[in-house]
């Protein structure tokens, strides 16, 4: 099948079968690496991307659902005032380890952020616990998610 | 050209003109067991250098890899401080797998040993560039050498003021003899080291462009994904191989003996070529491995004499005579690492030569694993390093590049293997379930005057180290022979067990396993004792560093007034990787019984510091990774097949179950110890005392959910 999606901001031809997670569309037909594959069944967040400013798992997600929607992945997270400001926060509170689930925790982040501006810890959990990190960085996540309400 | 040296006066630097004019340093990194037969050889040849090029940009090339733990930010510190450059100026290179060059250390990243084992030679491969930079400075203007100094870079003279930034003296030092004494810069004047610094990597992960082994891309890359037998040893009996062929996108099956994968033009072909193939196997003689067969033989393991690994004074007589006898069997777990980023490999074999692309602990192994299962020669084969989506004693092993190349010799082109994540996890290399049998004999005040510790397991170091090994496995003993307290009359003995099950290392390694189980047993000693575990431990320990962290954590944490109502609190202590940790953790019991760590207070003295911040991110991380491992980690086999496959049955600590973590660093400048399993191991037991005091229940067999689950 022949789908015309968006892509950060750009539309894009892409032959994919229906059934393809936007995952692998992205990873290995569009070369947007920074999106990661981490479980496959929507159980640790790594593979997390924007549609139409939801935070989606893309692994879960087939392309042919997707229609006019437009996707943002981590490499045009900047573009987004509140992506950017998660950025700032992330490199002022060192937050990454490996840096593997750190895409998927960004875009999380941005979306938790846009539909609330000041969350508390609570609704930090709420969020963001769907997403795994194995270096265990969670402590600094929420310092940096408090640190990018507050700017 | 390389310094003349003789044995009274080694440098151990090696200092040449580099490929584009710059001056190159060479050095040795050596483990500690090493470095004194280096001393005793003639023969010097570096393993890692550092490169300061004509444009003043400086790199260093280490036998180390970053996987999370920060030492691409720790090194570079140690290199500036003393070279006198600023810390954006140093990159680290990753050099590909070359066994010679790295020698007996071999280029490994594990153990906890990076920092450890740079802190000498890091520092004075920089102080003797720096010395040499100044002496071109000074000869070049005509000066004296002690009038000129070294900032930010550039050289400067005293009284003139003149100025020669590095990179116009390369040349001419590059010529210079290395100096026999590199004077390394009094502690008292460091600028970096000792300074919270902000990670060199992390502005690319956090936009997507750092890339790890499983990113590679290349022109003709083809994706295989595959399905290994799920019993131990079996072999594959059939394959769909026209069903898979069917699906758009599927290039290829390839069938290994007790494997088959499928190679298409995405991952999401093969992943479905592969279910379509819908492979049967011949599960062979583990058809029948069960959990209980493995526990009971291990447990039988237990009750037999092992071979000595420690032994003070006359244990059996003043077992006898003790006023009382305590005595535990402690049972721990396979584990899996579950890193983020799942196994993966990318090689292109050709019929001469051979290229691998992957995140490895080990490169160099990685390539004699490689040439070996390709049937070429060392030399024929390339490895390209990559940042680790975690590493965690997984990437230490070359299981994927052995499996990647015999896929890849059936590819005409390159082709990246993926596992996928119940791949992953079913064929980890897993931590080894262990039994440890425990006694101790009490005096009538409580106090251990007999103490007999038997570990009973799978030896990885036979596994990896035939050749050394003696009937101990030196890594599974360790913190069980030495721990932070005085304890006349001791015996320890490790009795060896295998079953079919592969064992490997896990972050924490043999001391993770070891001060869970002597810390747990303190703690079972001081309520037998009915004292304060933290007064019992202070009164056993023998060391000042030790008392000192558990101390400071004490206060820190409050551990003299009693918890909030609702909370409880646990306490550990270990000496291990040359560091001494003191952690209190307070937990409360959720309605179902189980406990939620609220408040971990971490006190540590790890000699001299590099980063404080990258301490306490390894201490964060590292108690989030104890906690995941001690309240949930449990790998099973049933009918031959590990029972978890994937996050929802194989349970990792998630945002809302992290805790507060606070850490109190002690100065000191002693030599640096490490820091990325301490953290991990002080972890479990703090946990597991928590929730002896909260609940009266002594966990003795992990994971500590599963124990208390079972109890209710």
């Amino acid at each position: 099948m022949a789908y015309r999606i968006h892509v950060n901001g750009v539309a894009r031809s892409v032959e994919a079968p229906a059934d393809m997670p936007v995952l692998w569309v992205l990873r290995d037909l569009m070369d947007l690496t920074g999106t990661k594959f981490g479980c496959g069944v929507a159980q640790c967040g790594a593979c997390t991307v924007l549609l139409d400013g939801e935070p989606i798992r893309s692994c879960v997600t087939p392309i042919g659902s997707v229609g006019a929607g437009k996707i943002t992945t981590i490499e045009a997270i900047d573009k987004n005032p509140v992506g950017a400001k998660v950025q700032a926060a992330w490199l002022d509170i060192d937050v990454v380890q490996c840096g593997y689930c750190q895409s998927g925790q960004v875009l999380a982040a941005t979306a938790l952020l846009t539909a609330n501006k000041h969350p508390t810890d609570a609704d930090i959990d709420e969020a963001m616990s769907g997403n795994i990190c194995r270096c265990g960085t969670y402590p600094r996540i929420r310092a940096a998610i408090h640190k990018a309400a507050g700017s | 050209m390389v310094a003349t040296t003789s044995p009274s006066r080694r440098t151990f630097l090696t200092a040449s003109l580099a490929a584009g004019g710059g001056l190159l340093v060479g050095f040795q990194v050596l483990p500690k067991p090493a470095r004194a037969a280096a001393a005793a050889s003639t023969a010097f040849s570096p393993n890692a250098f550092v490169r300061i090029g004509a444009d003043g940009k400086v790199t260093v090339v280490l036998p180390k890899t970053e996987m999370g733990q920060g030492v691409y930010t720790a090194i570079p510190m140690m290199l500036a401080e003393e070279l006198e450059v600023d810390l954006a100026t140093v990159t680290i290179e990753i050099p590909p797998g070359e066994p010679g060059r790295f020698g007996k250390l071999g280029q490994e990243t594990g153990g906890s040993t990076s920092v450890r084992e740079t802190w000498e030679p890091v520092r004075n491969a920089g102080a003797a560039a720096r010395m040499m930079l100044i002496a071109a400075a000074a000869q070049k203007w005509g000066v004296a050498v002690e009038s000129c100094s070294a900032q930010a870079g550039q050289v400067v003279h005293g009284t003139s003021g003149r100025k020669a930034a590095y990179g116009t003296l390369v040349a001419a030092a590059a010529l210079l003899p290395v100096p026999a004494k590199p004077q390394l810069k009094d502690a008292a004047t460091y600028r970096l080291i000792g300074k919270p610094t902000r990670r060199l990597d992390a502005s690319a992960k956090v936009n997507g462009s750092a890339v790890y082994g499983i990113d590679v891309k290349m022109p003709g890359l083809k994706i295989a994904t595959l399905a290994a037998s799920p019993v131990p040893g079996g072999k594959l009996r059939a394959v769909n191989e026209a069903a898979a062929l069917a699906v758009p996108g599927v290039r290829q099956v390839v069938r290994l003996p007790d494997a088959v994968a499928v190679v298409a033009d995405h991952t999401w072909a093969a992943k479905q070529g592969l279910a379509a193939a819908d492979p049967q196997w011949d599960d062979g003689a583990n058809a029948n491995l069960n959990q209980a067969g493995i526990v009971a033989e291990l447990l039988a393991a237990s009750q037999r004499e092992g071979a000595e690994a420690g032994k003070q004074g006359d244990v059996e007589t003043a077992m006898r005579g003790a006023a009382r006898k305590v005595e535990a069997v402690y049972e721990q777990p396979y584990l899996a690492h579950a890193t983020m980023e799942p196994t993966n490999c990318t090689v292109h074999v050709r019929a001469d030569s051979c290229e691998v692309w992957l995140g490895s602990q080990v490169p160099d192994t990685a390539k004699g694993a490689a040439a070996k299962a390709a049937g070429l020669p060392p030399e024929k084969v390339t490895i390209h390093n990559f940042l680790m989506g975690g590493g965690f004693g997984r990437r230490l092993e070359v299981d994927m590049v052995e499996r990647a190349i015999a896929i890849g010799k059936s590819v005409n082109g390159p082709v990246k293997v993926i596992w996928s994540r119940e791949e992953d996890i079913q064929h980890d290399l897993f931590r080894p379930y262990y039994v440890d049998r425990i006694a101790a004999g009490l005096d009538p005040a409580g106090q251990p005057v007999a103490w007999t510790h038997r570990i009973a397991g799978s030896s990885i170091m036979a596994r990896l180290y035939p050749k050394y090994y003696k009937g101990v496995d030196a890594d599974a003993v360790e913190s069980a022979v030495t721990t932070p307290y005085r304890l006349p009359n001791n015996l320890v003995q490790f009795v060896r067990q295998e079953s079919p099950v592969t064992t490997s290392w896990w972050r924490g390694v043999g001391p993770l396993r070891s001060v869970f189980v002597v810390e747990s047993f303190i703690d079972e000693l001081a309520a037998a004792a009915k004292a304060d575990p933290v007064a019992y431990r202070l009164g056993l320990a023998q060391d000042d560093r030790a008392k000192a962290v558990l101390s400071l954590a004490a206060e820190k944490a409050g551990w003299a007034q009693p918890p909030k109502p609702g909370r409880s609190r646990g306490v550990s202590l270990l000496h291990a990787w040359d560091t001494y940790m003191a952690q209190v953790m307070e937990i409360e019991i959720d309605p179902d019984g189980l406990p939620v760590v609220r408040r971990v207070t971490v006190a540590l003295d790890c000699g001299q510091v590099i980063n404080p911040d990258g301490v306490r991110a390894q201490v964060e991380g590292g108690v989030i990774f104890g906690i995941s491992g001690a309240l949930h980690g449990e790998i099973t086999f049933a009918n031959g097949r590990v029972e978890q496959s994937n996050f929802h049955d194989y349970r990792v600590l998630r945002m809302s179950e992290a805790p507060q973590i606070e850490t109190h660093i002690i100065q000191s400048t002693a030599a640096p110890g490490g820091m990325g399993e301490p953290p991990t191991a002080g972890a479990g037991p703090a946990l597991a005392n928590a929730v002896f005091a909260a609940t009266g229940v002594r966990v003795r067999k992990l994971p500590i959910a599963k124990a208390l689950k079972v109890k209710a």
